[in-house]
């Protein structure tokens, strides 16, 4: 089954305070879900102000959340959900030992990922160019001047948050393309094998984590009920 | 019997085993990273011990004489920030937990050795960070950087000394996810939860805190920052924000962060007391969920910092209650380390007395924290001196005390040198005295009504400060000496061999110092923790 060099790349990768390779496995994996859960609170902090003046200025949010493009914003959903699977096929052919297969998918999750980041600077670039950005640049109107629905610095809170939240989602997704990328280059070396594959697998939670935080921010921050009159 | 005349081969040891400033830098040995890590906290220990002294000193007269009331503003600000994120927090863990927890449970290593190095640069990264703010201007908003102060009016480094915080936040995070996955992942064959050192409890505990609380400052600290840079008014009421949202997250970690400074200190005393004691631990189980029920509890109890700042009634009534809870695994505690005493085989040894000096002062300090978890009392001592005394029992009384204790206690493992008795216990007595000599009229000063924060005070006060002060002088000189003889020791201490307390444990099983790789075969256990009874009671040789 394994080929003489996969077993020499598995030597290679071994850590000797590790009993075992599954141990290291094991330990990897383990490792990696603790990070994640510091990553949820990391986000938590945001999200729990988000829920806080969602509440208290709700009204300013729905009008800050016309603003938002949802046609580029359920692209990009469907980009990163597409990415997702890429990564996932891709962690599947690393645990398979098909090693062009695996490149050519994290190759492909590259793709979506710059795709995601294209997009959404489209996206930030209309707001800024329409002074949706927090600060003295900041303007905001709606209906009628003389008597707006809503208090404007409600509204720049909304965008406070929306500009706060997205751009740490995008940093987390330019780390993970940084990810991807090293494992493509460690991939084609042959650093990977049915023996072992852990970095594929777990920078794939990664990966799964920054889809699913978008997926909350796109209906918190897009779809904030567009009922309203 | 003849015996062939050997050459004389020096033991290999992490220490000997490679040489140069690049194999320190570069090393993934956790007990040269502990090393590297006693090394900064130690000057960062110094730096704000040297913002208390200008402090203490400005405090000896009534006027503000000595420091101007924005330069004061800097110095409690900058005194408290270093002695929280840049000594307390990683003190016993990342310095002796690091060193000893692998071995404790008989890994050659912690899970991963290269984050536990990469944590040691990001600790470098944001003390430089810090340190670059304090030197360019320092910080004035005080450690807790209440908003809108901090975000809208203070004309201080609070940008470059937040972002030093939230660097330092991620490297405590890497310390605690890497604990918390050895001690699930890499324990000896044979060593069951239930057979662990209570120190691997707490320290356990801690890491929790660290994993689910840090994340939590480090947002909010950039929120902060991103409020000042980009005005994005989150905190700001002028801008619509809401300043109580900024406590509210902020001591949503910084309560919890209260007890990652307390839970590795208990861990040590729990140590010591047993070794002391030759007893196992009272009530061994209780200690140990006590550890986490504190740390479960540590996050239900954070707006009891906030009772005067306009949460509602019910709430604080509320946190009020849910912060006495944590009285009870802590008096848990207190009661099983005096339990194990109780009967046992007690020697006077120098760590031993920073245990008993612990066990005192944390008393004091946990029992005035439930003075002020009660809301009639807070009310009439919120931002007193009584305040002060209160964090500092259980800071300095407990952390620091218990740090020391620890590093006696470790000191023979760590460096394979005995430290000299005597003056250790001299230090002990002057740490002790020093603290209550600090602390203690601060009690009274705070109950008198003596506002925390000024630099000027009536002069009735003057009395009870100039006791403050000479005791902070006591203090000063009870830490200048371990710093002497535990540097001396290093080249004419005595050589302590594998066991010098007769302690039972794995890293006692193991040369001093200790082999690169821990164990030279991985141990298998099966015994209890602390199994003294069944330890033949042998007399200690060395040290004496």
């Amino acid at each position: 089954m394994a080929t003489s060099t996969e077993i020499q790349a598995a030597e290679r990768s071994f850590q000797h305070h590790f009993a075992s390779i599954e141990q290291q496995r094991d330990t990897a994996t383990f490792g990696m879900w603790m990070f994640l859960l510091t990553e949820i609170m990391f986000f938590g902090g945001l999200f729990c102000s988000y829920l806080v003046y969602r509440h208290n200025y709700y009204e300013a949010f729905v009008e800050g959340s016309q603003k938002m493009n949802i046609i580029l914003g359920a692209v990009n959903t469907a980009v990163l959900i597409c990415s997702s699977l890429s990564m996932a096929m891709g962690v599947r052919a690393a645990q398979m030992g098909n090693r062009k297969l695996m490149v050519i998918l994290l190759l492909i999750t590259i793709v979506f990922g710059f795709g995601f980041l294209g997009i959404k600077a489209v996206e930030y670039h209309e707001h800024w160019t329409n002074h949706e950005f927090p600060g003295p640049n900041f303007h905001f109107e709606t209906g009628d001047p003389a008597h707006p629905a809503t208090d404007p610095l409600h509204t720049e809170i909304y965008f406070g948050l929306y500009w706060a939240m997205t751009g740490l989602h995008a940093l987390h997704m330019i780390i993970g393309i940084g990810l991807v990328t090293w494992l493509v280059i460690a991939g084609m070396r042959g650093a990977y094998s049915p023996m072992y594959y852990s970095p594929v697998e777990n920078v794939g939670l990664y990966w799964h984590f920054v889809d699913l935080v978008w997926i909350y921010l796109f209906p918190l921050l897009y779809l904030i009920s567009h009922k309203h009159s | 019997m003849a015996t062939a005349v050997q050459p004389v081969v020096e033991r290999e040891t992490y220490l000997n085993s490679n040489y140069g400033l690049k194999s320190w830098l570069l090393t993934i040995d956790h007990k040269r990273i502990a090393l590297l890590y006693l090394m900064s906290i130690t000057a960062m220990f110094w730096l704000g011990g040297f913002f208390a002294m200008l402090i203490r000193l400005e405090l000896l007269t009534p006027a503000g004489d000595l420091l101007s009331s924005d330069t004061y503003n800097k110095m409690f600000t900058m005194h408290g920030i270093t002695m929280v994120f840049f000594f307390l927090i990683p003190s016993v863990p990342a310095v002796i937990g690091n060193f000893v927890i692998p071995l404790m449970i008989g890994a050659k290593d912690l899970a991963f050795p290269r984050l536990n190095l990469a944590s040691w640069y990001i600790y470098m990264l944001g003390a430089g960070l810090a340190l670059w703010g304090f030197l360019f201007g320092g910080v004035d908003t005080g450690w807790t950087f209440y908003t809108p102060f901090s975000t809208a009016y203070s004309n201080t480094h609070v940008v470059t000394v937040a972002l030093g915080i939230f660097v330092v936040g991620f490297s405590s995070i890497f310390t605690g996810l890497n604990f918390i996955v050895t001690i699930h992942r890499m324990r000896a064959p044979g060593l069951t939860w239930n057979r662990l050192p209570l120190f691997i409890w707490s320290n356990y505990a801690a890491s929790l805190i660290m994993v689910l609380g840090t994340p939590v400052v480090a947002i909010t600290l950039l929120l902060v920052a991103f409020e000042r840079l980009f005005h994005i008014g989150v905190f700001n009421p002028a801008l619509g924000g809401d300043p109580l949202l900024f406590q509210h997250l902020f001591w949503f970690y910084s309560h919890p962060a209260v007890y990652i400074m307390i839970l590795p200190g208990m861990g040590v005393i729990s140590e010591v007391v047993t070794c002391f004691s030759r007893k196992r631990a009272f009530g061994y189980e209780f200690v140990a969920l006590a550890s986490i029920a504190i740390a479960v509890l540590g996050f239900l109890v954070w707006a009891h910092h906030m009772f005067v700042a306009g949460i509602s009634m019910y709430s604080a009534l509320v946190f009020s209650l849910l912060s006495y809870f944590v009285a009870i695994p802590s008096a848990v505690k207190v009661f099983n380390w005096t339990a194990t005493m109780y009967k046992g085989s007690v020697r006077f040894d120098t760590p031993m007395l920073y245990a008993w000096a612990f066990i005192g002062l944390f008393t004091v300090g946990g029992l005035t924290g439930v003075f002020l978890a009660s809301l009639g009392i807070d009310v009439h001592v919120t931002d007193t001196y009584f305040v002060v005394a209160h964090f500092h029992f259980v800071m300095v009384g407990g952390m620091v005390v218990a740090y020391l204790a620890g590093l006696h206690f470790w000191w023979p493992k760590i460096t394979g040198k005995m430290y000299p008795e005597a003056p250790a216990k001299l230090s002990a007595l002057l740490v002790f005295v020093g603290f209550n000599l600090t602390f203690l009229p601060q009690f009274v000063l705070g109950y008198m009504g003596m506002p925390r924060r000024y630099h000027a005070y009536p002069p009735e006060f003057q009395v009870l400060n100039v006791l403050s002060t000479a005791g902070a002088s006591v203090l000063a000189v009870g830490y200048v000496l371990p710093m002497i003889y535990f540097l001396w020791s290093l080249r004419y201490g005595k050589d302590a061999g594998p066991n010098p307390w007769n302690a039972v444990g794995l890293e006692w099983m193991t040369p001093s110092p200790p082999p690169t790789h821990n164990f030279d075969e991985t141990p298998v256990v099966t015994w209890e923790a602390y199994d003294y009874e069944h330890q033949p009671q042998e007399e200690i040789t060395v040290g004496h």
